[in-house]
């Protein structure tokens, strides 16, 4: 069951062996002018699998996802999205959700969950016919042609997640998905977006300071240390995503895995 | 409920979109909204009757609202066709700034090293009195309507691009790495993100305008016009007929509020996600 991987920066190359690669870091680092955030970050995580990244705030995680996904390049070192390594095939190949919902208010949020496939050419219609069914799977029905506005904070959230996945690409990078909601609708949305996962296989990458939420929802937990930002430890989760949340949490592995991973943030 | 667990409903899953209000609702709350102003209207009004009946004030000095009022009746003759002359020239110098002041922003803000270029010419081009340019277009373009609308434009066109440029860049940058992971081109991302973004912020500069535009008109007419509401001020001021100027200044308010309120209105319909804003 879950166990640690290996420690203190080392690749988890074991895990890496199986399947082919969906992201894989070397050595990459990043400055800021004088801020060094991200420094040697090196890992792998394999296709169509999960994977939690935790650390301090301010310690670079949402800068290693905007590299992942070619907002930004980095310094030094290299990456590879699925083969792509210019930034450009990097952003064909991710799909990054932040953590404000970031929905357009003058769009209804079927609109707003069709908008990868409008700045893809497709016509407003076709995308609206090809987007609304996915509704009522997100628990969206009845609220294709509301405005965010009136929708609740779990909702919109919903809404977001669902523009992601409709933008179809292998990579999803998951930035603090659920940062911005309280922790009642928090753990109802982390157990929704397992099953939301289950159905359609992707390379996840999630982004998060909470390290139960990274522990719950993937199987691979790397922890980053303090600006700058490195790898401390890689830790295996992969705990069952049926298994009732309590259990899990309340579980001895779990609680051992989680004092581990605070313990490296430190 | 005896057998089978629950369902499991969270709180938000019962939520049904709102039921927009009714008509009567919306006459309420209209009514409630302008009493005060309506009421604090009449009293200035009532107390400026006064003021001028009990001081006996010539009429020449300051005419009582009633005089403006009778006045307006027997003046229609003059006042009618001299506020189609400025309502035209007020109307047309405001469409024609907003074309070119949404038009000058969009391309000022998709072209960087244009709009620093154009930018500080523009500010500087402001700190030019119309009030002085206004007798230079006269002579250039003559008496009839053109030097009014340029005179107009000028004055609502700053407005306008100011605003709409402020509006299109005020776009969060995380919105447009957000379009960037949807496939998004650059131009997808002006249309579907910074216009509409950038549109309270053009109404915003639009209503500014739409109180300069009657302004800007009386100064065209004021500086060599045959006809027009401020040609008939400029007319009435050596004979003193104050009552004919009063009249002639509530027939332009008129105008520039029912423009007002037009833009407000085309807000309402452009804009209906933004919120209200309370006038009370």
């Amino acid at each position: 069951m879950p166990a640690e991987v290996s420690g203190n920066g080392s690749r988890p190359s074991d895990v890496a062996a199986g399947g082919d690669v969906g992201i894989h870091l070397r050595s990459v680092s990043k400055r800021f002018g004088e801020l060094v955030v991200l420094h040697g970050i090196d890992f792998d995580v394999p296709r169509h699998s999960r994977i939690g990244i935790v650390g301090p705030s301010g310690g670079g995680k949402s800068t290693l996802l905007h590299i992942v996904a070619g907002l930004l390049e980095p310094d030094a070192g290299e990456v590879n999205v699925e083969g792509a390594t210019g930034a450009k095939d990097r952003l064909a190949r991710c799909a990054l959700m932040p953590q404000r919902d970031l929905l357009l208010p003058w769009r209804t949020a079927l609109d707003n969950a069709t908008i990868a496939l409008e700045n893809r050419g497709v016509s407003r219609s076709e995308a609206r016919s090809r987007t609304r069914p996915l509704f009522g799977r997100f628990g969206l029905a009845m609220f294709e042609d509301v405005r965010p506005a009136q929708l609740s904070g779990g909702m919109r959230q919903r809404v977001s997640f669902l523009r992601t996945l409709v933008a179809d690409k292998d990579v999803l990078l998951l930035d603090e998905p659920f940062g911005a909601l309280d922790s009642i609708t928090r753990a109802q949305m982390q157990e929704w977006l397992l099953r939301a996962l289950g159905d359609v296989p992707r390379t996840v990458l999630l982004v998060t300071h909470d390290v139960e939420e990274a522990l719950l929802l993937s199987k691979i937990v790397v922890v980053l240390s303090a600006r700058p930002g490195r790898v401390v430890r890689v830790l295996e989760a992969g705990f069952p995503t049926d298994a009732p949340r309590r259990e899990i949490v309340t579980s001895p592995e779990f609680v051992a895995l989680k004092e581990k991973a605070l313990e490296a943030i430190g | 409920m005896s057998a089978g667990a629950p369902p499991q409903l969270s709180e938000e899953d019962l939520l049904v979109p709102a039921a927009r209000p009714t008509l009567g609702r919306r006459l309420r709350s209209f009514s409630r909204k302008y009493l005060s102003a309506v009421a604090l209207t009449l009293a200035l009004l009532v107390a400026w009757e006064l003021i001028v009946r009990l001081g006996h004030v010539p009429e020449y000095l300051l005419p009582a609202p009633t005089q403006i009022l009778a006045d307006l009746k027997t003046d229609w003759v003059i006042l009618w066709p001299a506020m189609l002359v400025t309502l035209k020239e007020v109307v047309l110098g405001f469409v024609i700034a907003t074309v070119a002041g949404v038009g000058l922003a969009v391309v000022l803000h998709l072209y960087g090293p244009l709009r620093r270029a154009v930018y500080p010419i523009l500010i500087g081009s402001q700190t030019i009195p119309i009030v002085v340019l206004a007798p230079i277009l006269v002579i250039l373009f003559g008496y009839g309507i053109l030097p009014k609308l340029v005179i107009v434009a000028l004055i609502c066109f700053f407005p306008i691009v100011v605003n709409g440029i402020d509006g299109l860049r005020s776009v969060d940058d995380d919105f447009i790495r957000m379009m960037y992971t949807l496939d998004a081109t650059r131009w997808g991302i002006f249309r579907r993100v910074e216009f509409p973004g950038a549109l309270p912020s053009f109404f915003s500069g639009m209503r500014i305008a739409a109180t300069f535009a009657a302004i800007g008109a009386v100064f065209g007419e004021w500086s060599g016009s045959n006809a027009g509401l401020g040609y008939v001020m400029l007319e009435a001021t050596p004979n003193l007929l104050t009552t004919r100027i009063f009249a002639a200044i509530l027939m332009l308010t008129v105008i520039s509020l029912v423009l007002f309120g037009l833009v407000s209105l085309l807000e309402r319909i452009a804009v209906p996600w933004a919120p209200r804003r309370e006038s009370g």
